[in-house]
């Protein structure tokens, strides 16, 4: 993924601040900044932490050098919050599949919505929410993604101390089976016929699902021009059903364009 | 007329998006909301349909603090409907596994979240920043860290694992990686020991009100994953009773559900509740642990569930080390499931409380229906019945501390609203 020529340049004497902001999403991408507990004493130190509400009653005004953004868009009242954000952003960062990709909420996008809350809900009335769950990107720039579900806190500490110093943050834009020949670890699909999504999903996660005898089912979403058309056939060769080979594109990162187009494809073979 | 307007736009230090809104004319509460605007994501439409390998997966990502809880109540559920029997061998490493979640998360919520309001900070990073204390937050994130990695070890990371599957795991840890954690837990467990003490000298707001408990209670063990439903107004239920007595309500001012019990109201799940009722069966060092703080237990005090949960992190590392003293490596690591049409529930003990589960499949293994509810959804109405008790204590208070020792009260229950916020629903009526 290209991201913009921006740098963060601290301003003197003072400690670039960073914001916490989340959307529609488990908590889980944002836990992992608290997660990352050897640096965490230390990143306070070398920044501002300046709003970050589920860590500290604190709340210090914009703008923010840094922005981290979790979460989908799924409410009305998000869409003018995220252009809020973004202008007081200088360099915004989308983290996770809920902000990068839209989520696993993000499955109510091939449905009615309307009919999915009159069928969930008691009140449909109480009820107000966007007929899409959507990335950060659809509504604002992004200066960087940084996927996963969840994603790698190494990563985002590398993200973050790349700002910092003024370097233009990079992640991997390759396939999870580059880490799997990295670490070592026979391929689940070639020796057991594990149907995997490792081919065409971006690396990031260290190949955690092949090394305990699992495919992968993209929780980073995929690569840069993935070549899902080919994957899904072979899927289908080694026996997978085809709602099978919906369901794993249909996942995480499902509503990212390429794995959105793979899934329809499918399920339209399958009618 | 003197008015006084609590109001909380966007709570700090809880997960999720919730506000307080209290309004007192003349001492007379007038208006008490715990408004919940975490926006929901509809987990259990989207559920039907996918399969019942997908379901530990895809509810794990209800919750980024307590995945394991949504792991393990899933796979139990479909277990008990695809007959599926576990070895001896796979039910301990389930529970090293909910050890290492409870640690992680209570050790959080302890020195990150709740610490703050009883010490005078606004977080732990300016408690850090107070070179008295930093020793203490670091001490927590310490202990944080050694149940994070054996999450990590057993699940494949931290958040979201990816090895917990129906069945059991798709790769078991050899016992010499578990072995290599073993000095860490030992620190951890002597750590532990010493932020019981220290949460027993913390100053406790004089506050007990009239309580229903609610809990699993396993015969022979401090509850994780199986038991049954009791309380200590006499409840004594199996967990497939579950939904004949608790009742999802859903009020206008919450995007989260409400559960209540049919015959009593409001209810209390969680490490105050779990601890109240299952003193017997605490580990030897968690026992004297808590016998040592000189605090009367049973105790209904919310404030003191922050020692509940340091006396639980206690008996969590015990457990750890005694599982692993005496682990085996289950083979296989995961018993194959056939699908198979059926109906099953789950209770385990998250973290927050009782996590319960329940599916109905088809007999191609898809799912047709589910039904989610989390522990903080059963807190919800709890919480709102603390406010109405406890803001009459308040008022004389100043406004800024009035408004504090309230929220300090919602964060008493280490509230968890992107849990509860998925599972808005009442009359699931299928088109």
């Amino acid at each position: 993924m290209k991201a913009p020529k921006r740098k963060i340049k601290p301003e003197k004497r003072t400690k670039p601040k960073l914001a916490v902001i989340k959307f529609t999403s488990c908590d889980g991408c944002q836990l992992s900044l608290l997660d990352a507990e050897d640096a965490l004493l230390d990143v306070a130190d070398a920044v501002e932490i300046a709003y970050f509400v589920e860590a500290r009653d604190r709340r210090l005004p914009g703008p923010y050098d840094v922005t981290l953004v979790e979460g989908s868009i799924s409410m009305p009242e998000h869409i003018e919050q995220i252009q809020e954000i973004r202008e007081q952003s200088k360099f915004l960062i989308a983290i996770g599949a809920c902000a990068t990709a839209g989520g696993i909420q993000a499955l109510r996008n091939w449905r009615n919505v309307d009919d999915f809350v009159r069928m969930v809900y008691a009140h449909p009335e109480y009820i107000d929410t966007l007929e899409k769950s959507t990335p950060i990107s659809e509504y604002v720039q992004v200066d960087f993604e940084l996927r996963g579900c969840p994603i790698n806190k190494y990563q985002l500490l590398d993200v973050v101390t790349s700002l910092l110093i003024g370097k233009q943050p990079r992640t991997p834009t390759y396939s999870v089976c580059m880490e799997c020949k990295r670490r070592g670890t026979p391929c689940v699909m070639v020796s057991k016929g594990v149907p995997c999504l490792g081919p065409v999903t971006q690396a990031g996660c260290n190949a955690i699902c092949p090394s305990v005898n699992r495919g992968c089912f993209g929780c980073y979403g995929p690569m840069e021009a993935p070549n899902t058309e080919s994957l899904g056939q072979h899927l289908l060769d080694i026996g997978a059903a085809p709602d099978e080979v919906v369901r794993l594109f249909r996942n995480f990162s499902g509503y990212a364009e390429d794995f959105r187009l793979a899934s329809d494809a499918f399920e339209e073979m399958m009618a | 007329m003197t008015t006084l307007r609590i109001d909380v736009p966007y709570m700090a230090r809880v997960e999720g998006e919730g506000a307080l809104n209290i309004i007192v004319e003349d001492g007379e509460i007038k208006h008490l909301e715990l408004n919940i605007f975490e926006p929901p994501r509809f987990f259990e439409a989207f559920l039907r349909g996918r399969h019942f390998m997908e379901a530990p997966d895809i509810t794990a990502r209800i919750c980024g603090i307590c995945p394991v809880a949504y792991q393990m109540s899933s796979s139990h559920a479909i277990e008990k409907i695809l007959d599926v029997q576990i070895s001896p061998e796979i039910r301990a490493l389930r529970r090293l596994l909910y050890c290492a979640e409870w640690i992680e998360s209570h050790a959080l919520h302890i020195y990150l979240l709740h610490a703050p309001d009883f010490l005078g900070y606004e977080s732990a990073i300016s408690m850090a920043a107070d070179p008295a204390l930093r020793p203490a937050v670091e001490m927590g994130l310490r202990m944080k860290k050694i149940g994070n990695d054996l999450l990590a070890l057993i699940g494949g990371r931290e958040i979201h694992p990816l090895s917990p599957t129906v069945g059991g795991f798709y790769r078991a840890p050899t016992r010499k990686e578990l072995l290599a954690l073993k000095p860490e837990l030992e620190w951890g467990l002597e750590a532990s020991i010493k932020t019981v003490a220290w949460t027993a000298t913390l100053d406790f707001p004089d506050f007990e009100p009239d309580y229903e408990l609610v809990s699993l209670r396993h015969p022979d063990e401090y509850p994780m994953n199986e038991g049954r439903v009791v309380s200590n107004l006499g409840l004594d239920i199996p967990m497939e009773a579950f939904e004949e007595h608790f009742i999802d309500d859903h009020v206008p001012h919450s995007n989260a559900v409400h559960v209540y019990h049919r015959d009593h109201g409001s209810y209390l799940t969680g490490p105050l509740a779990r601890l109240n009722l299952n003193l017997d069966k605490l580990t030897p060092l968690a026992k004297q642990a808590l016998e040592e703080t000189g605090h009367q237990f049973p105790s209904r005090n919310p404030f003191k569930s922050i020692v509940a949960r340091a006396v639980e992190v206690v008996l969590a590392y015990e457990e750890a080390l005694r599982i692993i003293d005496a682990y085996v490596r289950p083979e296989p690591s995961r018993i194959e499931a056939e699908p198979k049409a059926g109906w099953g529930c789950h209770i385990t003990e998250a973290p927050r409380g009782m996590l319960y589960h329940r599916y109905e499949l088809d007999d191609q293994g898809l799912i047709l229906s589910c039904r989610i509810d989390a522990p903080t959804a059963q807190n919800l109405k709890r919480m709102e019945d603390d406010l109405w008790a406890f803001v009459p204590q308040v008022l004389a208070l100043p406004h800024d501390e009035a408004t504090l020792r309230c929220e300090q009260l919602v964060r008493n229950y280490d509230p968890c609203i992107s849990c509860a916020t998925h599972f808005l629903k009442l009359n699931v009526v299928e088109k």
